[in-house]
C-alpha cells in the first residue's frame, strides 16, 4: 500500500470537500499518520474535532518535496494510543489533544497540560542526588517579554535539563474564532502574535479564499509578500540587535535596533501601522503602494543593505562575539528532524524547509527566494541564517517594488462555502504557519485551528540548553525568540 | 577597532527630536480619531455595526461616540460610514488619566493631566517602570521595548523599565489580564513598594480590546489592579507611549507643546 493511499491530498492554500477526506477508524488512523511519516512526511497539525457520534481526530501532513499536503480524520474514538514514542513530533499536539477534548491519549510519556487547567496542577521533573539544584524562573521575566515559567535542573552551573511551561498567554484565539468569520475574526488573526500579523493574517486570508474559492489578485499578493519580507527583515534584524545585546556587544545592538525601526516604518507608510494590521485582508490588501512610495521604498531598501552589511560585518568580524555564538546551544539534524521543528531553526540544523518554496502561495509562486541552511545547529547557525535570510528578502524587495504587478490591490471575495475544509502553510519569519479551517452547512467555520512555527520549535530550546550553562539561556532563548502568545493562542 | 570608530561615524546620531522637534510619522498614520459633531444620517449605524470591537455607539441625539480604549484604529468605521463623521487625524496623543475621558464625541480631546506636585515630586525626574504582559499579543511589548533604542531614548527623559518591581514606582500593564497571568499580576503590583502607579498600554489592557468577553480573559488591568494612566492603540505607537508618559510627569501638556502636532 502506497503511504499515502487513505489520505486525502490538496495543496496549500486549498479547500477541499469534508466528504472527500477519507475517515478511517482510530487504529488504522494511527497506522496511517505513522506510515506517512516513515516515508518522510511531515506532521503539520493533528486536533481533535467535533464529529458526528463523538470526537474524531485530524492529521495534516506535508510531502515538501512534492508540494503536496494531506488530510485524515479518525472516526469518533474515546480512546487513542499514543504516537509520541515512535513519532515525537507529535508530542505536544497529543498533550492538547488531552486537554481539550474528550479523547484519552493512551501510552503517552507525560500528558502534561499545554494551555489550560494550571497554575497549580503542574509537576515537573526534577532530578536528585549530591549538589543537584533547580532553578525556577517566571512567568514574570526581568525584562520587557511575555510570560513563561522555566524549569532548570541543574549540576554546579551545568544544565541537565530545562522544563518549559507555557500557557500563560492563553486567551482562547481558536474558540473566539470559531464560528465566524466575523467582523472580528481577522483582527484575532493579526493578533495571535504581534510580531507575525502579517504571516497570520496571510494565513486566514488565504484560508478564507480557498473557501471562497476565489484567488487574490496579482498585486495584492505582491503587497501581501512585499509586507511578509519586511515583518522578516524587522524581526530578523531585531533579534540580531538583542542577541548582539546578549553578548554585551552595545553599539551593535543599538544599529540593529535602529535598523529593525526602517522595517516597521516601511510597513506604517503602506498600511498606517507599524505591523502593518489591517494591510492583508480577504481578496488582496487594503492599502496599495503607490509609485512615488515605490520610488521611495527602493531608496530606503538601498540604504537598509548598505547599513545591513556595515553592522553585520561589525558582529561577526568580532572574535569574542563568534566565541560566544560558536557550539551555544546546538541542536543537531537528527533532534531537529525529530521534534518536526521548522522555520528558521530547521534550517539551522540542517533541514531543508521553506514554505515559500516547498508549498508556494501566492505571489511566491512565480518569484523564488532561495532557501538559505546551516548545519551547525547552535547559536552562530541561527544569527549567521538571520543575517543571509535578511540579504535574501531585501534583494526580493528590491527587485519586486520596482516592478510590481499590475491591477487592483484588493478583489471581491464571496461569502465562504459550505462543507469545506482548508488549509493554509505560510512561511512566516519563525517558520511554518499553518491554519485550518472548516466549515459548517452555513459556510460558517465550525472549527478553526491554528499551529504557529513555536508551537513546534519550543521543545528545541530545552534540547538546546542540554549541557549548557544557565548564563547560556538567555543566548539561547533569543536565538530562536519563539512567540508565548502564538503558542498558547 | 578602526570598523567600529568607522560604522558609529557612518550611522550618525539617530535620536529624535521630540518633544522639541517634529513627530515624523507617516501619512497613512491612523492618530487620534476626528469625530465629527455633525449628527448622523436617520437610522444609520453602520459604523457602530462594522467596528470589530464595539467602540462605537450611537447616542440618543445620533451623534457618534467612540471609546478609544477599546478602539483598534482599524478603518473599518471610516469605511463604512457614508457620510464621513468618522475620520483620523495625525494627532498621536492619546492618553488619559481618566476612562471615561477616552470615550471622544465631537471634537474635544481630554488629554491626560499631570500627577499632583507631590507625586511629581517623586516621580518627575525618575521613574522606574516594571512591565508585566498579562496576554499581550506581543505587539504592545514590541512598542514598549522601541523606547529603549537610540531613536526614541527613554532614559533621556529619566525613564527607565527595570527588572525588578521591588525597585519600581510603576507597573505597566499589557494584555487583557488572562486567567492564568492574573495572580502573578497581582503579585507584582504588590510587590511594589507605596506609593505606585499602574499604566495600562494597549486596547486589550483597557477594555480587554479584541479579547474582551473570552471566557479566558479579564477585559483589562482594571479588573486586577488599579490604573491611574490608560495609553489607547492595537499597539500604541511608541510615541503616543512617551507622550502618556511624560504628560503624567507633567514634562510636556502646556499649550506650547502642540506645535508640532500636525492636524
Amino acid at each position: 500500500m502506497s503511504p499515502t493511499s487513505r489520505l486525502r491530498a490538496l495543496r496549500s492554500p486549498g479547500a477541499v470537500e469534508l466528504a472527500s477526506i477519507p475517515i478511517v477508524p482510530i487504529d488504522e488512523f494511527r497506522a496511517s499518520v505513522l506510515r506517512a511519516a516513515k516515508a518522510g512526511l511531515r506532521l503539520c497539525a493533528l486536533f481533535s474535532r467535533a464529529a458526528e457520534g463523538g470526537t474524531g481526530l485530524c492529521a495534516v501532513l506535508a510531502d515538501d518535496a512534492r508540494g503536496l499536503l494531506y488530510v485524515v480524520f479518525s472516526e469518533p474514538a474515546k480512546t487513542c494510543r499514543s504516537l509520541a514514542c515512535e513519532l515525537p513530533s507529535a508530542h505536544l499536539f497529543e498533550r492538547e489533544i488531552a486537554e481539550s477534548s474528550d479523547v484519552e491519549v493512551e501510552g503517552h510519556p507525560w500528558l502534561k497540560p499545554v494551555r489550560k487547567g494550571f497554575p497549580d496542577s503542574v509537576a515537573f521533573f526534577r532530578e536528585s542526588g549530591a549538589e543537584i539544584h533547580e532553578v525556577a524562573v517566571g512567568p514574570i521575566h526581568a525584562g520587557i517579554i511575555e510570560p513563561g515559567h522555566f524549569r532548570f535542573q541543574c549540576h554546579g552551573e551545568t544544565v541537565h535539563h530545562l522544563e518549559i511551561q507555557l500557557g500563560y498567554q492563553h486567551r482562547g484565539v481558536e474558540a473566539l474564532l470559531a464560528g465566524g468569520p466575523d467582523r472580528r475574526s481577522a483582527f484575532i488573526a493579526e493578533s495571535i502574535s504581534g510580531d507575525t500579523a502579517i504571516g497570520h493574517a496571510t494565513a486566514y486570508c488565504a484560508n478564507l479564499e480557498a473557501l471562497a474559492g476565489v484567488r487574490g489578485g496579482l498585486r495584492g499578493e505582491a503587497l501581501r509578500a512585499a509586507a511578509l519580507e519586511l515583518e522578516r527583515l524587522a524581526n530578523h534584524i531585531g533579534d540580531l540587535g538583542a542577541l548582539s545585546n546578549d553578548v554585551g556587544f552595545l553599539p551593535v545592538a543599538a544599529y540593529f535596533g535602529r535598523l529593525r525601526g526602517e522595517f516597521l516604518n516601511m510597513l506604517a507608510a503602506l498600511s498606517g501601522n507599524r505591523f502593518g494590521r489591517g494591510l492583508v485582508r480577504p481578496g488582496g490588501a487594503a492599502f496599495d503602494l503607490t509609485a512615488g512610495m515605490a520610488a521611495d521604498f527602493s531608496k530606503r531598501l538601498a540604504q537598509a543593505r548598505t547599513d545591513l552589511n556595515a553592522v553585520s560585518g561589525l558582529l561577526f568580524d568580532s572574535a569574542s562575539v563568534i566565541g560566544r555564538f560558536d557550539e551555544t546551544g546546538a541542536v543537531s539534524l537528527t533532534t531537529a528532524r525529530d521534534l518536526g521543528l521548522v522555520g528558521l531553526a530547521a534550517r539551522a540544523s540542517g533541514l531543508d524547509l521553506d514554505v515559500r518554496r516547498d508549498h508556494p502561495h501566492g505571489l511566491y509562486r512565480f518569484r523564488h527566494i532561495p532557501a538559505v541552511k546551516m548545519e551547525s545547529g547552535d547559536v552562530y547557525a541561527r544569527a549567521m541564517l538571520r543575517h543571509l535570510e535578511s540579504l535574501r528578502s531585501l534583494e526580493f524587495l528590491e527587485e519586486l517594488v520596482a516592478d510590481l504587478p499590475r491591477g487592483a490591490a484588493r478583489g471581491a471575495y464571496p461569502a465562504p462555502r459550505p462543507g469545506l475544509l482548508a488549509v493554509c502553510l505560510v512561511e512566516g519569519w519563525r517558520g511554518e504557519i499553518c491554519h485550518v479551517a472548516e466549515t459548517d452547512g452555513e459556510g460558517r467555520f465550525r472549527g478553526y485551528r491554528i499551529v504557529d512555527p513555536s508551537f513546534h520549535n519550543w521543545a528545541a530550546v530545552a534540547m538546546a540548553m542540554r549541557g549548557g550553562e544557565i548564563s547560556d539561556f538567555p543566548l539561547c532563548n533569543k536565538s530562536f525568540n519563539l512567540s508565548y502568545a502564538g503558542h498558547d493562542l | 577597532m578602526w570598523k567600529i570608530l568607522k560604522t558609529r561615524l557612518q550611522q550618525g546620531y539617530r535620536t529624535s527630536d521630540y518633544p522639541k522637534g517634529p513627530s515624523g510619522l507617516p501619512e497613512r498614520f491612523r492618530g487620534r480619531p476626528a469625530v465629527s459633531s455633525q449628527p448622523c444620517a436617520e437610522g444609520c449605524s453602520a459604523c457602530a455595526e462594522s467596528c470589530p470591537t464595539r467602540a462605537i455607539q450611537i447616542s440618543a441625539d445620533r451623534r457618534v461616540r467612540l471609546d478609544l480604549g477599546k478602539c483598534l484604529f482599524c478603518t473599518e468605521c471610516v469605511s463604512a460610514c457614508p457620510e464621513g463623521i468618522v475620520a483620523y487625524s495625525m494627532d498621536h496623543r492619546l492618553a488619559a488619566r481618566q476612562r471615561e475621558d477616552l470615550v471622544l464625541s465631537g471634537e474635544e480631546a481630554r488629554l491626560a493631566q499631570a500627577l499632583d506636585e507631590k507625586a511629581r515630586k517623586l516621580f518627575g525626574r525618575s521613574l522606574k517602570l516594571r512591565q508585566v504582559c498579562a496576554g499581550s499579543c506581543n505587539g504592545c511589548e514590541a512598542e514598549l521595548t522601541v523606547l529603549n533604542n537610540v531613536v526614541f531614548d527613554l532614559n533621556r527623559f529619566g525613564i527607565q523599565f527595570v527588572a525588578s518591581p521591588r525597585h519600581a514606582d510603576g507597573l505597566v500593564v499589557t494584555g487583557p489580564v488572562t486567567a492564568h497571568m492574573r495572580a502573578a499580576l497581582r503579585a507584582a503590583y504588590d510587590a511594589i513598594p507605596e506609593p505606585k502607579l499602574v499604566i495600562a498600554v494597549g486596547a486589550c489592557a483597557i477594555s480587554g480590546g479584541l479579547f474582551a468577553g473570552s471566557p479566558q480573559a479579564h477585559d483589562g488591568a482594571d479588573s486586577t489592579v488599579p490604573v491611574d494612566l490608560y495609553i489607547p492603540g492595537c499597539p500604541p505607537h511608541p510615541l503616543t507611549i512617551l507622550d502618556g508618559l511624560l504628560r503624567l510627569l507633567g514634562r510636556i501638556g502646556s499649550e506650547k507643546d502642540c506645535k508640532n502636532v500636525p492636524s
